[in-house]
């Protein structure tokens, strides 16, 4: 054993209290000072505090993440690296990913969204891969509550902010207003990046005495303790004073950092690279030296400051943006250098990688922090956290009785402008969607659609959550959400191939939290496997609560499907007068945790049965009619119900079309026009081909209930005969209408 | 033709005019780096969207000082072609190769979008390829795209034509509502009054390929093209 580390002058004094001030509890600070043999020092206090964070250790959710499929044919690469990987064809690999920045985005909009965004592109290209697409799901407060528009304002800023300048399209999302989150949004960013296989590069390191390179913006006191006292602590009045522990982004030097980190990739000198996101420069050297069963030693005098005078403690939990750490080849320093150089960004060698397994750093000749470095990460503590289900349903205090149910025609322009279904234009026309000239189909369709240049495969993606029905059920609201995402990518015609996936969930402290979450985790497991769609990567995002109510439960799902053949993808839109509209689907259509339901007023219901088996052929049926080029579109029928997706499926965007539709022999005509719930796909044919496709889908309903017209109004079984351009008016402008953004 | 696509620091559609050109229109196209002052021989300099240099300051204002620069007005004066897409529109007002400014736009807000452009002048070497009063559908996205000169200036424009394209609606006309930025006389895109510099807010290079948004796009490009030979 070396030295014991000194304090630094000027320190607090450690002990219990400066513990739980950290967020430590005392059997965790009794913990750490087993582990060392004598008390910790203030900056080692202050690493374990991050290090053993909810947020960095997964310490409640560990225990459920693990029984979640993570391998499959296509997926390359072992756990534990920065992102997910799978093979998609033609020697590329897609690398993606998604995290929360929900409390930042809570407290500071613009900038916690927007290093939300950059945080996760530097995940991709830390893996080795381009980053060529980004979405985010996003949930807010009702529309009227008087925080909301501020919050929308800022997080849509702070995305396009931060997307548009570092030249990554955002292609892709979806946006939520419910009063569930009028105390805690939701910011949940994914970034997908391609690589050549054989550049992949791994977050482990190896060889003793190779150096370690700090490149990128200098430190700064920005986001110190952003990871475990801003995400790994719930919400109250106080929360306004943490506006501080928000990163502040700078997108241009994150751009320069792509270009400069894929460039240095391309000399072969790097041995490890990892982003300094949540704990900074002690998560990423700790867990490259760790991964590889290593020690690392670090001077922190070296570090690039931004300021004078930031103690040891600051540098280590600093969470300063654009920053990674790198560990290179001995002796090619100077080459990796050279690259930075050429980018006018900093690349300092800061320490070392070593043998003895410990991770330990220098400050002024001292060594200040000195710590087994398993401690940090595989022997941080695990919980097995009491579950327990509620007594209550989430949704039982809504009214129950209808007082007057509307008329279908009021229903369907209600739902058209309602915020959860209109158009999402007003938010995605200030994102930036084409760079990079990967772009075929962008937002506002059912799924991203992108090419890869220089082959004839492409990529489908997607995100989605429904918080309504994982509050009525968590377990089949799970399955719910995963059935969604893959549809909306099967819908394009792209095999679904793999889910990473974000979840947000109230305190886990609280036995019924933490139920919710492992009936989450399992829903969102046997759906995975029944679509042999592995999850690959992913995020969990707990203490979502404001004064002790927990949000929604919100399991985030991104699905990324393949293309063989991206000519061949599907749009989401009626082309051509004459064609057949079918409906397929996998059981009958319900109103329980509907937008009608919400909107109206009316009791939730519950959620019906899911086959998982029905739910794949669906899936697969979908991509073997594209395949073979049997449909002409495809569009899946949820927020406002069947109604409302033939509305959608009218808004051509080259032509005026329309759509007649036969009526609904029913006497539960709301269920049939507005219910969702079940999976339900309209698709339009020629009518030759309605043979073949009833074969492909068998045994699922395939119902022939009207035609495209070259007329362009939607007529839906006599009740309804509107002028599609009046419809899309309503759809198009009701949010900006809410929001008051006129452009 | 050789062309010649400079990379400055924030630059983000290089690699898309670098793609356009030479993958998909065959063109002998290579990115120039900014700290160099060679063209590398290009016979059209194509200074490309993004944010140069993150345009923290005014957009284009640092780029117009990248040792580059200096080579590329050089070029100008000798008559060499020079296109300017949205950011390289900016930096070329910027260091003055382009009458006017480019200011934020009227709603306040980035807006990626596609528009409806109207060729005001087809005989110049950056339009000949289309029709006088032909519409072509371009993507624009710029936060600052809000085109502004003095009266006179405008005046002059219009007189020389030097304005080569508006923002008009699916009928072709320059109405209010198809003026997505707020551009005085919904100008999208001017010419120097030699005809040898062109700067506009639309981007060409994403409208070259059928299944990426059309080919709109290529009538710039194959008249700078035709222009040369």
């Amino acid at each position: 054993m070396s030295e014991a580390p000194a304090a630094t002058p000027g320190e607090p004094k450690v002990d219990l209290a400066a513990a739980r001030a950290h967020g430590l509890t005392e059997a965790e600070f009794a913990e750490i000072a087993r582990i060392l043999g004598r008390t910790p020092t203030f900056t080692e206090l202050g690493v374990f505090s991050v290090m053993w964070s909810e947020h960095c250790s997964y310490k409640s959710s560990r225990k459920y993440l693990k029984t979640l499929p993570r391998e499959g044919p296509n997926v390359v690469g072992g756990p534990g690296e920065n992102a997910g990987a799978i093979d998609v064809g033609d020697g590329w690999v897609a690398v993606f990913k998604i995290e929360s920045h929900n409390h930042p985005s809570y407290v500071e909009p613009y900038q916690g969204a927007a290093t939300g965004v950059g945080g996760i592109l530097r995940d991709i290209f830390t893996m080795g891969a381009r980053p060529i697409a980004s979405m985010d799901s996003l949930k807010f407060g009702a529309i009227d509550h008087p925080r909301t528009r501020y919050l929308v304002n800022g997080v849509v800023g702070g995305i396009g902010g931060y997307g548009n300048c570092v030249g990554v399209p955002t292609v892709a999302g979806e946006v939520m207003f419910d009063p569930g989150y009028n105390g805690n949004i939701l910011v949940n960013a994914f970034a997908l990046g391609l690589a050549r296989r054989e550049d992949l590069q791994s977050a482990r390191a190896h060889g003793v005495g190779n150096p370690v390179l700090y490149v990128g913006s200098a430190t700064g006191r920005d986001g110190i303790h952003g990871a475990s006292l801003l995400a790994s602590a719930e919400f109250d009045s106080e929360s306004e004073a943490k506006r501080p522990t928000v990163q502040v982004g700078d997108p241009f030097t994150e751009k320069l950092l792509i270009e400069a980190c894929l460039e240095a990739i391309k000399t072969g000198a790097i041995v490890a690279i990892q982003d300094m996101g949540a704990a900074g420069l002690t998560s990423s050297s700790s867990e490259m030296a760790g991964r590889g069963g290593l020690g690392v030693e670090l001077d922190l005098d070296r570090v690039p400051l931004r300021e004078p005078n930031l103690s040891p403690y600051e540098i280590l939990l600093s969470e300063s943006q654009e920053r990674m750490l790198i560990v290179a080849e001995h002796g090619r320093e100077a080459e990796l250098a050279a690259v930075f150089e050429k980018w006018d960004l900093h690349a300092v060698v800061i320490g070392a990688i070593t043998g003895d397994g410990r991770w330990r750093a220098r400050f002024r000749g001292k060594v200040v922090a000195d710590i087994p470095i398993a401690a940090l990460s595989d022997d941080a503590p695990l919980y097995d956290r009491p579950t327990q289900p509620p007594k209550r349903s989430l949704h039982e205090a809504r009214p129950h009785a209808v007082v007057v149910r509307p008329e279908p025609a009021d229903a369907l322009r209600a739902l058209l402008s309602s915020p959860n279904v209109a158009s999402r234009r007003m938010v995605f026309r200030q994102y930036d969607s084409l760079v990079l000239s990967n772009t075929v189909a962008g937002p506002g369709g059912d799924a991203a659609v992108l090419r890869i240049k220089g082959s004839r495969r492409g990529l489908a993606l997607k995100v989605d959550s429904n918080p309504r029905a994982c509050a009525l059920d968590p377990y089949l609201g799970a399955i719910t959400t995963v059935c969604e995402a893959a549809r909306n990518v099967a819908c394009t015609g792209a095999r679904p191939a793999a889910i990473t996936n974000c979840l947000n969930y109230g305190n886990p402290e609280r036995p019924e939290i933490m139920w919710q979450f492992a009936r989450g985790v399992a829903g969102l497991g046997d759906a995975a496997r029944a679509f042999a769609t592995p999850v690959i990567s992913g995020n969990v995002s707990f203490y979502n609560e404001t004064e002790g109510r927990a949000i929604p439960p919100t399991p985030t799902i991104a699905m990324v499907g393949v293309f063989a053949d991206v000519s061949l993808n599907v749009k989401h839109y009626f082309s051509f007068p004459g064609d057949l509209i079918l409906l397929v689907r996998t059981a009958p259509p319900s109103l329980a945790a509907s937008e009608y339901a919400d909107l109206f007023k009316i009791s939730f219901g519950a959620l019906g049965p899911i086959d998982l088996v029905r739910e794949r052929r669906l899936l697969d049926g979908l991509v073997e009619c594209a395949e073979r080029r049997l449909i002409r579109s495809a569009h899946d029928v949820s927020e406002g119900g069947l109604a409302v997706a033939l509305a959608e499926a009218c808004f051509n965007p080259d032509q005026a079309l329309g759509a007649e539709i036969e009526p609904v022999a029913t006497d539960a005509a709301a269920e049939a026009w507005f219910g969702e719930g079940a999976s339900t796909v309209i698709v339009s044919a020629p009518a030759e081909n309605l043979k073949a496709i009833h074969d492909i889908f068998a045994p699922l309903e395939v119902r022939p209930i009207g035609r495209v017209s070259a007329a362009p109004r939607l007529k839906l079984g006599g009740w309804c005969d509107e002028d599609v351009a009046a419809l899309r008016r309503l759809y198009e402008e009701a949010l900006s209408g809410r929001l008051g953004r006129h452009d | 033709m050789k062309w010649g696509v400079v990379s400055f620091p924030g630059s983000l559609d290089d690699r898309d005019a670098l793609w356009a050109l030479r993958d998909v229109l065959g063109q002998d196209a290579a990115l120039l780096w900014h700290k160099d002052e060679s063209l590398g021989g290009a016979e059209c300099v194509v200074l490309p969207g993004g944010f140069s240099y993150g345009d923290y300051l005014r957009c284009g204002a640092i780029a117009r000082f990248s040792p580059i620069m200096k080579s590329v007005a050089r070029f100008a004066a000798d008559g060499g072609l020079v296109l300017g897409i949205c950011n390289g529109f900016q930096i070329l007002c910027e260091a003055h190769l382009l009458p006017g400014a480019l200011t934020r736009n009227r709603s306040l807000a980035f807006v990626c979008d596609f528009v409806n452009l109207r060729v005001e002048n087809a005989a110049t070497p950056f339009t000949r390829a289309a029709h006088q009063g032909e519409t072509l559908r371009l993507p624009i996205k710029h936060g600052e795209g809000c085109y502004v000169a003095p009266e006179d200036e405008l005046r002059q424009l219009e007189e020389r034509g030097q304005i080569l394209l508006r923002y008009v609606d699916a009928r072709g006309e320059a109405t209010d509502a198809a003026n997505p930025n707020g551009s005085m006389r919904s100008i999208a895109g001017v010419a120097n009054d030699r005809f040898n510099v062109f700067g506009l807010m639309p981007h060409p290079e994403h409208a070259v390929e059928a299944m990426l948004g059309g080919v709109a796009g290529r009538k710039i490009f194959e008249s700078i093209a035709g222009a040369a030979r």
